[in-house]
């Protein structure tokens, strides 16, 4: 037996959470520059400063979606919550003041997603009533996606770029979804727990799924680092995973953590088995389409107990949730569209979907 | 186990009995300790604890689901 060279793995690496990523505009300024001192050394008015920044960037914004300027400042400091920044103090995470600028963008967040996002009313909160519904919002439907434009036509470099936006998520993969297992109780509980698992790779680091992805990313040429690549991202895919953390930080949105985890299972497989494709058809090997292949046969399976077990199951033991679960997963095919419609926008037009390096 | 516990009560805690869920129309999910084999009865690769086995045949990566009855109509 040969022994292979392992790939650089994130869990090989050093905790030094991620490196901070540019500011976008004057509220990521202002909250990097007092982010940059331990909390206890921050005055008064450097901490009022946070809320107040927020408040001004949430008037100003046209689109707080699209907005570069709320958007990485909502992924960074929901960092503070997963494995952290480099070089701020880890005592910032449940600092009062920033609390107070995080509520701020994250009520407007939410708010916007309430707004822009279409709820089936109506809902019966049975198990099969609320599957039913999810396997309906979630079915396949005809006509351009990334997943047949990576599949069929995508260039080496489309490629590349389509990395870049899924290591956004994809390096934590399965991480906001966990917060809502000490939420859950019961049937609920047990299903979140079966998914997790298999997400976390049953006990074998290596089949961790955010291993697997720094495997493709490394075979693709890419840095695996978790936030490597922030700044090439636009608002639209960071506000993707901050949707996630928003629903997964607060207990009261577990039934939205919930139908999110559930219509992002059950819009994998089938894609995947594209995304898969369109590597093999540029010549990678079997390393790098792992994490793919993974995906079309683990999500087959995720994607059953997620709509009947997890969704459904909270459903029957939480009904007042119903709402909640529906809108988690319309928003996770709503975010899924906006960032579709900007990537294939780009690459209709010859351009690339990323900022600027 | 002592000799004061109901005979078989450990034992079943400890191992669950296969557990096989029919998907209304989507595949068969199959939970705890059964052997998936091919018709020469040599195990067949499985991956994790829980499979779903295809039942709409339409599926890439037999005898496992791939999402497939979503797409071809399957209903059960």
């Amino acid at each position: 037996m040969t022994t292979a060279v392992p790939a650089p793995t994130q869990a090989g690496r050093p905790r030094a959470g991620m490196s901070p990523p540019a500011a976008r505009g004057p509220l990521s300024a202002l909250v990097w520059s007092v982010l940059a001192e331990p909390p206890a050394t921050v005055g008064d008015e450097a901490r009022a400063a946070l809320a107040d920044a927020a408040r001004a960037a949430v008037a100003r914004t046209r689109d707080v979606l699209a907005d570069d300027d709320v958007q990485v400042t909502l992924f960074v400091v929901a960092e503070l919550h997963y494995r952290g920044v480099a070089g701020v103090d880890d005592a910032w995470e449940w600092d009062p003041d920033l609390l107070r600028a995080h509520g701020v963008l994250e009520r407007a967040f939410e708010a916007a997603l309430r707004e822009r996002v279409e709820v089936p009313a109506d809902v019966e909160p049975g198990r099969r009533s609320v599957a039913d519904v999810l396997f309906r919002l979630t079915a396949p439907a005809p006509g351009p996606s990334v997943a047949r434009f990576v599949g069929r036509h995508a260039s080496d470099e489309q490629l590349h770029e389509f990395l870049v936006h899924r290591s956004v998520y994809q390096l934590k993969e399965a991480d906001p979804h966990t917060w809502a297992v000490p939420r859950l109780a019961g049937a609920a509980k047990a299903a979140l727990v079966e998914i997790q698992a298999d997400e976390y790779g049953g006990g074998t680091p290596g089949r961790m799924h955010s291993e697997l992805f720094a495997r493709t990313m490394h075979g693709a040429g890419l840095d695996p680092t978790f936030g490597a690549y922030v700044d090439r991202v636009p608002a639209v895919t960071l506000a993707g995973v901050n949707a996630m953390s928003l629903f997964g930080l607060h207990r009261r949105l577990r039934g939205a953590i919930a139908g999110h985890l559930a219509a992002f299972e059950m819009t994998s497989s089938l894609p995947n088995r594209l995304y898969g494709d369109g590597f093999r058809r540029h010549g990678y090997g079997t390393a790098t389409t792992e994490y793919f292949d993974e995906h079309v046969e683990a999500d087959a399976v995720h994607e059953q107990i997620a709509a009947r077990d997890l969704a459904g199951g909270l459903a029957e033991a939480e009904p007042e949730l119903v709402p909640d679960i529906l809108f988690g997963a319309a928003v996770c095919l709503y975010l899924d569209d906006l960032v579709a419609a900007h990537v294939l926008g780009a690459w209709e037009r010859g351009e690339s979907s990323l900022r600027r390096a | 186990m002592t000799a004061d516990e109901p005979p078989g009560r450990a034992d079943d805690a400890v191992r669950p009995p296969a557990r096989i869920v029919a998907c209304p129309d989507g595949p068969i999910l199959v939970r705890g300790d059964v052997e998936i084999v091919d018709d020469q009865g040599r195990p067949l690769p499985r991956r994790r604890r829980t499979v779903a086995l295809c039942r709409c045949g339409g599926t890439t990566i037999p005898p496992y689901c791939d999402g497939t009855h979503k797409a071809n109509g399957f209903t059960t």
